[in-house]
């Protein structure tokens, strides 16, 4: 089955993805499927499609511990992102939302033309992954509320909320909660332009959560210096952040501002 | 004068026992003995002295009529409207007459019993005449109540997720597949019919069930219920519709957002003549604004109808403790055949 799609259902209930199950059996010699993974959350599907290549992933928007939105936002950051399709029972401020982008949905129950024809105009005009964050946006706004984090083959997922700060180094971002750290396979510039609520940026390599800082003072290590640059000082951490001379500025106005 | 026989006819008579009733009684007629002290002072100072002589005769009729009428109301509930009536006027008259007696040693006998008897019969008929025009002004509201009952009707969400359960059990297990259909057929002919009378607690518990086994189809060992119902009359009358809409806001805002299987309690008491129903669910912590307005509509609309049936006797209180949500119905037992 060279030709299948391959699948991901994502549906709290189990008579639901039964149900899609069927119909995606009795679509088989119309659109060839093949369901590489099926999860009751957002989670569970995250986890789940580790190390797998997804085509089309059908979501469901209301579930528990994380929502089909949440889900959305983060398989649009997948290499390559996978075309999703809502699916809702009844949610008219979303179905609003969709009608308004290129984003597909299907209304529960479904109907087997209807998702027939969903599965096609995947393959055909997939929507770029940029409709799916905006439209995630236009729904949820604020950005993801959890980060993925990959570690020894095990999806983690850290609470936005819980990040003191972003560091970028080298390759990677670093986001550093009170316990510890955690490593990202994001830019530090997408960060801050999803979180920039939450976060400020005072160095290049380096975002802090607004509420996370403590204090300032000047840096020991260019103490001895004609200008020296100051350093923030954050309540859950030890560790003393360095800002640049150039942010200093607005930083220090942002501060007095909070 | 055909119209004045069926206004006699079909004189709306206001609960005796009911506490709303005794709270609009004691109004009216310290009102209007409020007013015949004013009439009756020369000067603004001796209001308050005519009053609290008013008064001494004034609370004992109103208070000894209503405990007579109240207490008698189980006789009183077979006779005709005017019966009824001529029964509240005879129990304020027999009323009057024994206040009069007991006060004559204090009022120096001033008080003349055909003046009392006049002055109670005239209290107690605008009272009466008072309350059959509110009753009147009531009955669109009533039939309002009807409409409210087809608008506490079930969620979307619930009925397409149910249906889309349904279907997808259909190959797999038909059997189950049919139950489900018939207890969905049952859930909206009761959600369609005539909702304007006070239905058994037994078939409002009944109606409960086939729901909560319809979540459970969708939601399978995620949905726990608890039903605490042995010490309670299956008899007592309700509302139409109490609990379902209750167990449904339960199932949407406490069981659906739950990544564990989660419990809802139904508690349902009797004592000292009244009915108690608690409904409690897990409540979690990130829920999303418009989720609780929905939640807010829902109570609102069985608060209303509840003020509709029972007037001030019946409550409606919610409470969050640590991380469950707690809905508490207290409304006066009724049995069926009793009024």
């Amino acid at each position: 089955m060279s030709g299948a799609l391959r699948l991901l259902i994502v549906d709290d209930e189990a008579p639901a993805r039964a149900r899609l199950r069927n119909l995606l059996d009795d679509l088989a010699p119309q659109v060839p499927t093949q369901v590489v993974a099926e999860a009751g959350d957002g989670i569970e599907a995250l986890q789940r499609i580790e190390g797998l290549t997804v085509d089309v992933a059908v979501v469901d928007i209301r579930m528990p511990r994380m929502d089909g939105i949440e889900l959305a936002r983060h398989l649009a950051k997948l290499a390559p992102p996978p075309v999703v399709i809502f699916a809702t029972a009844y949610d008219q401020y979303a179905v609003k939302a969709f009608e308004l982008s290129a984003i597909d949905y299907l209304l529960k129950p479904v109907k087997a033309t209807r998702l027939a024809e969903a599965l096609c105009k995947a393959v055909r005009t997939p929507p770029a992954a940029a409709a799916l964050t905006e439209v995630a946006e236009a729904i949820e706004p604020g950005g993801r509320r959890q980060l993925r984090c990959l570690e020894r083959g095990k999806v983690l997922l850290v609470p936005v909320a819980d990040v003191v700060y972003f560091k970028a180094e080298q390759k990677y971002v670093t986001a550093r909660t009170r316990e510890r750290e955690f490593l990202l396979e994001e830019s530090l510039a997408q960060l801050e332009t999803e979180f920039a609520q939450r976060f400020m940026r005072i160095h290049r390599n380096c975002l802090v959560a607004r509420d996370a800082v403590g204090g300032y003072e000047r840096d020991h290590e260019t103490a001895g210096e004609a200008d020296p640059r100051w350093a923030l000082i954050l309540t859950d951490v030890p560790e003393r952040l360095a800002v640049s001379r150039r942010l200093w500025p607005q930083v220090k106005a942002a501060l007095v501002q909070g | 004068m055909a119209s004045i026989r069926e206004i006699f006819r079909t004189l709306r008579l206001p609960d005796f026992c009911n506490l709303g009733t005794w709270l609009r009684i004691l109004l009216g007629v310290n009102g209007m003995a409020l007013a015949a002290a004013l009439q009756g002072s020369r000067q603004l100072g001796s209001v308050p002295g005519n009053f609290v002589e008013l008064a001494a005769y004034v609370e004992p009729i109103t208070f000894g009529s209503l405990v007579m009428l109240c207490g008698g109301s189980r006789w009183l509930a077979p006779l005709a409207p005017l019966q009824k009536a001529l029964t509240a006027l005879l129990a304020a008259l027999a009323c009057a007459t024994a206040t009069a007696f007991l006060l004559a040693p204090l009022d120096d006998g001033r008080a003349s019993l055909p003046r009392l008897w006049l002055l109670t019969a005239l209290a107690v008929l605008l009272l009466l005449a008072w309350f059959d025009l509110a009753a009147r002004a009531h009955a669109p509201a009533l039939a309002e109540a009807r409409l409210m009952a087809l608008t506490a009707r079930i969620r979307p969400h619930f009925l397409f997720n149910s249906l889309n359960a349904v279907l997808g059990v259909i190959r797999s297990d038909p059997r189950r597949a049919e139950t489900a259909l018939e207890e969905l057929a049952e859930l909206f002919r009761n959600l369609m019919q005539d909702n304007r009378d006070l239905v058994p607690l037994s078939a409002e518990i009944a109606l409960s069930r086939q729901y909560l086994d319809l979540e459970r189809l969708r939601l399978g060992e995620r949905l726990q219920v608890r039903w605490d119902v042995e010490s309670c009359p299956p008899d007592a009358l309700v509302p139409p519709l109490m609990l379902q809409p209750l167990l449904e806001n339960a199932v949407y805002h406490g069981i659906e957002p739950l990544g564990e299987p989660g419990e809802i309690q139904v508690h349902l008491a009797c004592r000292d003549d009244r009915l108690s129903v608690q409904i409690a669910n897990p409540c979690g912590s990130a829920e999303s604004g418009n989720h609780h307005a929905g939640n807010r509509m829902a109570l609102a609309n069985i608060r209303e109808r509840l003020a509709l049936f029972f007037d001030l006797e019946a409550s409606l209180t919610t409470e969050t403790a640590g991380r469950r949500f707690q809905v508490r119905i207290e409304l006066p037992y009724r049995r069926e055949g009793a009024k």
